[in-house]
């Protein structure tokens, strides 16, 4: 018998914190696969933000530095220039890249800096236990949005691969999410095409996913997975939104 | 024939698994919890298992290993 799924050798043994049923964990075992599969994860260099992927530097097999609370993009840009031959990532939830990084964030990708960002998209401020993130979604209900987020007095949710997009600098933007086996695959191949980039030097790649906070929506996981699928994918809507070397 | 194993004390019994299951043979063991304190994810008709990985691309947690 051979084995056909295995836990990636880029991550370690390290328990994973995340509450039960978190899609983090899906997207932290994405990107180890990715590592492992291009061959990169003795030179690879993880940048840790801010928020529940806080500890992700326990949980990536390889050399990472922990940012300032929205700055990972930035110390990625230190790191790459610092030593190029390195793969360098970051891994943000929203409220690290879509509200105190938002800068960061641009600014990375209008200078084209050849790095990849993992962005994750939970429409909710997930570790500091639920309030309205820039990406909370109008009319949802949240511990500072208890009659649902109401666009006329704190406006709307940030799109990031639609602006990203206006962004010459940017190379590829993709939107995935992992509510279901087909989206995860495919969330796999974005994730990985960003890292390519990244090898064939080809700049600013930015992979958006989709996930779920069930401890924070109030749901069972296996709620949270449809209600992501009814109310974020619309918002949300799934693609490539950017590849400047598409053929 | 495919055999699936499931690192039990890593299971933290949210049920994505469950749900990913084409053949609907993922359940929840009912009469085991593990130190963490959560109902672990099992198979018990191993011979209807498939070795599709649907649970395994579902897991959050790595506690799934599939051989085929």
């Amino acid at each position: 018998m051979a084995v056909v799924f295995k836990k990636p050798e880029a991550l370690t043994d390290a328990v994973l914190h995340y509450c039960p049923g978190c899609t983090h964990g899906i997207v932290h075992r994405l990107v180890a696969e990715a590592l492992d599969e291009l061959g990169v994860r003795g030179k690879a260099v993880a940048i840790a933000s801010v928020g529940c992927s806080v500890f992700s530097y326990n949980y990536f097999n390889c050399d990472a530095v922990q940012a300032a609370h929205g700055r990972a993009p930035a110390v990625a840009t230190g790191v790459k220039r610092a030593c190029p031959e390195s793969i360098v990532f970051t891994y943000q939830g929203d409220g690290d890249l879509a509200a105190i990084g938002t800068a960061e964030t641009v600014h990375s990708a209008a200078r084209g800096e050849n790095i990849t960002v993992i962005f994750i998209n939970n429409a909710i401020y997930g570790m500091t236990g639920g309030q309205m993130a820039p990406t909370t979604l109008p009319g949802q209900v949240t511990q500072t949005s208890p009659y649902g987020r109401d666009t006329n007095t704190v406006g709307f949710p940030v799109k990031v691969c639609e602006m990203l997009s206006q962004v010459d600098g940017a190379t590829y933007l993709e939107r995935v999410a992992v509510n279901n086996v087909k989206n995860v695959k495919a969330a796999k191949a974005a994730i990985k095409k960003a890292f390519q980039n990244q090898i064939e030097g080809k700049g600013f790649s930015l992979v958006e996913v989709l996930s779920t906070c069930p401890t924070n929506w109030g749901l069972t996981p296996e709620k949270a997975l449809t209600w992501l699928e009814e109310n974020m994918l619309p918002y949300y809507p799934l693609g490539v939104y950017k590849d400047k070397y598409a053929e | 024939m495919a055999k699936v194993t499931f690192n039990e004390e890593l299971c933290k019994g949210c049920g994505l698994c469950v749900g990913a299951c084409p053949k609907k043979i993922v359940k929840l063991s009912s009469d085991k919890i593990n130190a963490k304190g959560y109902h672990p994810a099992t198979v018990e008709e191993t011979e209807k298992c498939i070795g599709c990985a649907f649970c395994a691309t579902m897991c959050p947690d790595c506690v799934i290993t599939v051989e085929k």
